[in-house]
């Protein structure tokens, strides 16, 4: 990174694609396009596509271009206002309580001043210093210097009604607290939602958001990615793992490897010294790059080894013509 | 360029064709996506046509299905921007380019007719038939002889009979607690909000502890019907039966198969019965035909299993079994199906006879792989398929 980093917004899509590239995301125009429009509306922008395919890393690479903070909020099944966004602190307020009652004893009270005190005590117990704040609060605080990025991941988790929740947050970026009333950003955060789709996200959720669907590199852009994430890596290596990847992704396999996968599968093979793919090493790593016992068992033998001479086929030719 | 910008006018009205032309290709793009698009197409999007394409889409669509649509409607569209031009291409039936470039035909129905609303070769809609309510009210006794009566021999009167008798099944869905609570009178989980706001009230003399229990939901349910030639009785029925259930409080999604899979959740929201099973079978080609288990169960498990079935699904299969060729890859599927569910029900209309026995291969390689095996032939038989369902289970659990 440059000794003075240039937090400000991007200017333009190209602007977008570089300052993502110089942090070694390598993004497709469409992508760069999407977030561009989202930091200039101020809109959520909501990624779908299968795993591994960088979408939370796009939240990740994001706040540290503009020096944000990230805030995430994971989601899963079940999850509710107390996870997501806020919670009173009951132990705190059980202190409190105490203390109200050991105050009380000891002034000799008569029935007016009692029932101010109660009063006094239910404002008190249900205030700001009483409130845990969550993912979604902090994002929204009117206390944070700068807005931070905020990331809800994998949102097709989470379950429908937490979905009509965050309604009221990506649409006025504000979450209302029925004992302490609404809490409003004074700038909005940047959001970025993610979903694997392994459900259909309601209309609603998406009306509010740009939307984009995160595919599969090509061949040009998951060689560029691979160079960039691992360095030290042999020409010759990089470009075998990406053709082979490549027509992994055309066989009808339960979960095809992600970009994600890529990398790892690299990182295991440069572990093991590989300089070239070869049958064996490529049956002994299938596990890092396949997550499903069937696709495994319809990878290993031949099959493997037959992508890998087309792999090589393709090479031979690619090289001797150019 | 494209456009220029001191034309924004004329931008903003192409903008709204466009997003007329998506939605009368079945696109559900409201007035609120067309402003994000012309807001967006105010910071970018005009430089290129690329970018301007990145640009419309990322406001207009959202869902990846609609990306293909979207992409043909917009080369189409967008390949002469001139208004006059495709205004005429809007009114005539056929479209005027300049210079040779024969437009290829819309590949999308859908969106050939929304492009060109007036070409002769398209058909009206039918319009609905009303299906005439029978009063006629059955004596106890037939009513007993039309529970036992079989879907695929029943007249005409007797069927529609069977169909009210159905809607007045009581329908109660197997209860599956969820991670989510409701507030309760009796003690489990303590709700420390609703307590300490009670004792604050009090000025927290009165300690009142409030609770909360686990919210009890049905669980969803996922129709898989066989419509091949000597299912589609039995498989006609059971989607009302679906759509009954549907209407229930249940979650239902239902998808139909012959020699393919066809998803037919939306066709069977609609309020009415008959319009809604008539819709699925209009829109279905392969009704009675041939049926092909194996890749059916193949297309779901590939590509529908992950999106909508949840662990707590429970699956009807409807279909008799009987697959020829190779039932290893049968059995493999089936098995994968009922990994990804919590009940697999079997309903096969064979078992409507007494002596039958499940000696076919394809039967054979389905049966290991599912929790109930039940006949589905007659009314008795649903009335019983609805007390499994809406029993707790107490077969086996899976633990994943």
């Amino acid at each position: 990174m440059s000794p003075t980093p240039d937090l400000a917004l991007p200017t333009s899509i190209d602007d977008t694609l570089s300052r993502l590239a110089a942090l070694d995301y390598v993004a497709d125009r469409q992508l760069a396009t999407c977030v561009y429009l989202a930091l200039k509306l101020q809109r959520p922008l909501f990624l779908e596509g299968e795993p591994g395919t960088g979408k939370t890393e796009i939240a990740r690479t994001l706040a540290t271009m503009l020096g944000r903070p990230l805030i995430r909020l994971q989601c899963y099944e079940g999850l509710d206002l107390a996870g997501a966004a806020y919670e009173w602190n009951y132990g705190r307020q059980m202190m409190e309580i105490r203390l109200a009652e050991a105050t009380s004893d000891n002034t000799t009270d008569k029935a007016g001043s009692a029932k101010a005190s109660r009063d006094a005590l239910a404002n008190e117990l249900f205030s700001e210093r009483f409130l845990t704040k969550r993912a979604l609060l902090q994002a929204i605080d009117p206390a944070n210097p700068v807005p931070p990025v905020l990331l809800i991941d994998e949102l097709d988790r989470a379950d429908e009604p937490f979905e009509a929740f965050l309604l009221e947050v990506l649409a006025d970026y504000q979450i209302t607290i029925p004992e302490l009333g609404t809490v409003k950003a004074t700038q909005p955060p940047i959001v970025i939602l993610t979903s694997n789709r392994t459900r259909e996200i309601h209309d609603a959720v998406k009306r509010r958001c740009l939307y984009h669907w995160v595919d599969f590199p090509d061949a040009k852009r998951e060689l560029d990615i691979l160079q960039r994430r691992v360095p030290g890596i042999g020409p010759a290596l990089a470009a075998q793992i990406v053709a082979f990847i490549q027509k992994l992704r055309s066989i009808e396999l339960t979960k095809l490897p992600g970009i994600a996968e890529t990398i790892e599968w690299t990182r295991a093979l440069m572990e093991l010294d590989a300089m070239v793919l070869d049958p064996e090493v490529v049956q002994h790593t299938l596990g890092v790059l396949l997550k499903y016992q069937d696709d495994i068992v319809r990878m290993q033998g031949s099959e493997a080894a037959r992508l890998l001479d087309q792999v090589r086929e393709e090479a031979r030719v690619a090289g001797s013509t150019g | 360029m494209l456009f220029s910008k001191n034309s924004p006018g004329r931008l903003a009205e192409n903008v709204m064709h466009f997003a007329r032309v998506l939605r009368s290709a079945g696109m559900p793009v409201g007035s609120d996506r067309v402003h994000t698009a012309l807001a967006a197409l105010q910071v970018a999007g005009l430089e290129s046509k690329r970018d301007f394409h990145a640009v419309l889409s990322a406001c207009l669509i959202d869902r990846i299905e609609h990306r293909e649509l979207f992409d043909q409607a917009f080369v189409l569209f967008w390949r002469d921007p001139d208004l006059m031009g495709r205004m005429r291409a809007l009114l005539l039936p056929k479209v005027n380019v300049k210079e040779g470039a024969q437009p290829p035909p819309p590949e999308n129905r859908r969106l050939g007719d929304a492009l060109f609303p007036h070409q002769p070769n398209r058909k009206p809609d039918e319009p609905e038939q009303e299906q005439i309510e029978v009063n006629a009210e059955l004596t106890w006794n037939d009513r007993e002889v039309l529970r036992q009566a079989d879907f695929d021999t029943m007249t005409a009167d007797e069927w529609r009979e069977a169909q009210r008798l159905l809607s007045q099944l009581k329908l109660v869905f197997e209860p599956l607690p969820t991670r989510r609570t409701r507030r309760a009178t009796r003690p489990g989980r303590a709700d420390w909000r609703a307590t300490l706001s009670a004792m604050a009230r009090h000025g927290g003399e009165l300690w009142d502890t409030r609770w909360r229990a686990p919210r009890i939901q049905s669980a969803p349910l996922l129709v898989l019907a066989d419509i091949s030639g000597s299912m589609s009785r039995y498989s006609r029925m059971l989607l009302h039966f679906a759509h009954a259930l549907g209407h229930a409080d249940a979650k239902v999604e239902s998808f139909v198969f012959g020699t393919r899979l066809t998803r037919t959740t939306r066709l069977l929201k609609s309020r009415d019965p008959d319009i809604a099973v008539a819709q699925v079978v209009r829109s279905v080609a392969d009704w009675s035909g041939g049926t092909r288990i194996t890749t059916s169960l193949h297309d779901f498990n590939q590509h529908w299993a992950r999106r909508v079935l949840t662990g707590r699904s429970t699956v009807l299969l409807i279909s008799d079994g009987l697959e020829h060729g190779d039932t290893r890859q049968l059995a493999f599927e089936m098995e994968r199906l009922h990994k990804r569910c919590r009940r697999l029900v079997w309903l096969n209309p064979l078992l409507r006879f007494d002596r039958f026995e499940p000696r076919a291969a394809g039967i054979q390689a389905m049966l290991p792989h599912c929790d109930r095996f039940l006949p589905a032939h007659n009314l008795q038989s649903l009335a019983d398929l609805v007390d499994v369902l809406s029993a707790p289970d107490t077969g086996r659990r899976r633990h994943h």
